[in-house]
């Protein structure tokens, strides 16, 4: 099924002010539904490496994998979504990847990248994520961090040790506590939603929402929503203004329409001659 | 690492460095910092450091203690707080790094459980009394990990600095206080023409959008260096001075006429 009718993607990355390079790397297939936002962390050139391995392994072969099987299959034996268990897939192989070429090479050694995926169908997105990169969802005025980041300030929320608003005071906001690629293997947390006509998905690296606050960009979606591409270089440039300290990535996706995903033997039938 | 300055009546008699996961104040001399004063109670506060993060907890003493003039109870330390028992005064310094060193400081770290496991689980900050810090160690109250979060998720990730394995260097962000002042000076907008004319628009959100929706569109940016306009939707382009503008931002000078969807408005900066 090609979602090109029901979703509009834009994306924008840059280094930052301050930064020399940009190890964040960005990925997105809007005829498969498919957006990938990793945030690579690595000495030299290994946390561009690393962050580029993630999103070119997870976009490979997923055209093939989607294509093979419907993402909305439920698989009996476990009960799950085949659209979960290809994020899965795809990410313990891209966690392979990274991890034997950083045991492999001296130079990739202890590289290592944060992600967040999403994949859209049959009005719904599967939605993995690593680490602090984030994914948040506009619908109407209401605007929703959808992920929970993989860190130390997020486990000292949790413990109640730190309020949100004293954690964007604490001096620990550099600690993830997963990544991919660091171990042999990893645990991605990955959760469902329903998608509506009108929400405004945001896939965006820390270097976003350390530097802009949730009403600024709230505000951006909103009154940008209706020219993508502007409202991603307006976020970029927000931070940026705001100091630029860090790389900073975003992917916006705008649902337009509804994309059931047509099944039974008809439909099939059809899709087999288009 | 953050550092506290003993001092009384304005004499510093002593710099201590916060290296250990707890360091406690009090009369008595097993404390990590002695003040042998009748005013101080034999145990009378504790601060809890986790990395870079410090947190006072007054140990239910006898004259209380205060920060920055207040008494608390639990405080989160932030750079330059005084604290105050009886006479005496501690200030709190953990200065961010210094800006040339800043890039390097930031970059985002990994916790990884295996350098960590040695270390005893940190006293709950939050946990109602004193009592219960022993009992109630923050891991425990993390999630248990399913099935590889045993090497992935640090467990133990409250645990003091020493414990931080060194992963790959990451770029993240030091605290920025949010959202920072624009340092822009104020502007405005006068409607000149159709049905608002006379009216006037404080610009004072970062962004404000101008037009009909669905029919034409603009939006006026708010940045450190000035105001821009820059198109967003709509068949036609917004018109600064009588030029047509392409799509990309234009930036807006003072007395600047706009015109869009038929309506003429006069930028201006207010002083």
């Amino acid at each position: 099924m090609n979602l090109s009718d029901a979703l509009e993607i834009a994306s924008a990355t840059d280094p930052g002010m301050v930064r020399s390079h940009n190890e964040d790397s960005i990925a997105s297939d809007v005829s498969k539904g498919l957006v990938v936002l990793a945030d690579g962390m690595g000495g030299y050139n290994a946390g561009e490496v690393a962050s580029g391995m993630a999103t070119t392994v997870i976009t490979t072969e997923l055209q093939h994998l989607i294509e093979e099987t419907p993402p909305y299959t439920v698989i009996e034996s476990t009960g799950k979504t085949m659209a979960e268990n290809i994020l899965r897939d795809q990410i313990a192989k891209a966690n392979t990847s990274i991890y034997q070429a950083s045991q492999s090479q001296p130079q990739y050694s202890g590289m290592g990248t944060t992600l967040v995926v999403a994949l859209f169908y049959d009005n719904k997105l599967a939605v993995a994520h690593i680490g602090d990169s984030r994914l948040y969802r506009q619908r109407g005025d209401a605007f929703k961090q959808v992920t929970k980041d993989h860190s130390l300030l997020q486990e000292q929320i949790d413990a109640g040790i730190l309020t949100p608003e004293q954690a964007k005071l604490s001096a620990n906001k550099n600690l993830v506590t997963r990544a991919l690629g660091i171990d042999p293997a990893v645990e991605p947390e990955i959760h469902e939603y329903d998608a509506v006509p009108g929400d405004i998905y945001l896939l965006c690296s820390d270097g976003l929402c350390d530097m802009v606050s949730d009403e600024d960009i709230s505000m951006a979606l909103q009154t940008l929503g209706a020219n993508l591409k502007l409202c991603a270089h307006q976020l970029v440039q927000m931070a940026n203004d705001n100091g630029g300290r860090d790389n900073v990535s975003v992917i916006l996706v705008r649902v337009k329409q509804e994309f059931t995903a047509r099944r039974g033997f008809v439909s099939k039938l059809a899709g087999w001659f288009k | 690492m953050a550092k506290l300055i003993l001092s009384m009546d304005g004499l510093v008699l002593k710099e201590i460095s916060l290296s250990k996961e707890r360091t406690t104040i009090g009369r008595k001399p097993h404390n990590d910092i002695q003040i042998d004063n009748l005013a101080v109670s034999g145990e009378h506060a504790v601060i809890v450091s986790i990395l870079n993060d410090s947190f006072l907890e007054d140990l239910g003493s006898t004259n209380g203690t205060l920060v920055n003039g207040q008494s608390v109870k639990k405080h989160f330390l932030q750079n330059n707080d005084v604290i105050e028992l009886g006479k005496y005064k501690l200030k709190y310094i953990n200065e961010a790094p210094a800006q040339t060193k800043a890039a390097d400081f930031e970059k985002t770290m990994i916790l990884r459980p295996g350098a960590m496991k040695a270390m005893t689980p940190p006293p709950a900050v939050s946990a109602p009394t004193p009592v219960t810090h022993a009992a109630k160690p923050v891991a425990q109250s993390t999630p248990a990990p399913k099935s590889f979060g045993d090497t992935m998720v640090n467990q133990g990730a409250l645990a003091a600095s020493p414990g931080v394995a060194a992963g790959a260097p990451h770029h993240t962000v030091a605290p920025v206080v949010l959202p920072q002042p624009a340092p822009t000076k104020r502007g405005a907008l006068q409607i000149l023409s159709g049905a608002s004319a006379g009216r006037s628009l404080d610009l004072t959100k970062p962004l404000t959008t101008l037009g009909k929706p669905g029919v034409q569109v603009a939006v006026i940016t708010r940045r450190p260096h000035g105001f821009f306009i820059t198109h967003v939707e709509g068949a036609s382009l917004p018109i600064v001075n009588g030029k047509t503008l392409d799509t990309q931002a234009h930036a807006l000078n003072d007395h600047d006429i706009i015109e869009l969807a038929g309506v003429k408005m006069e930028f201006f900066l207010k002083t």
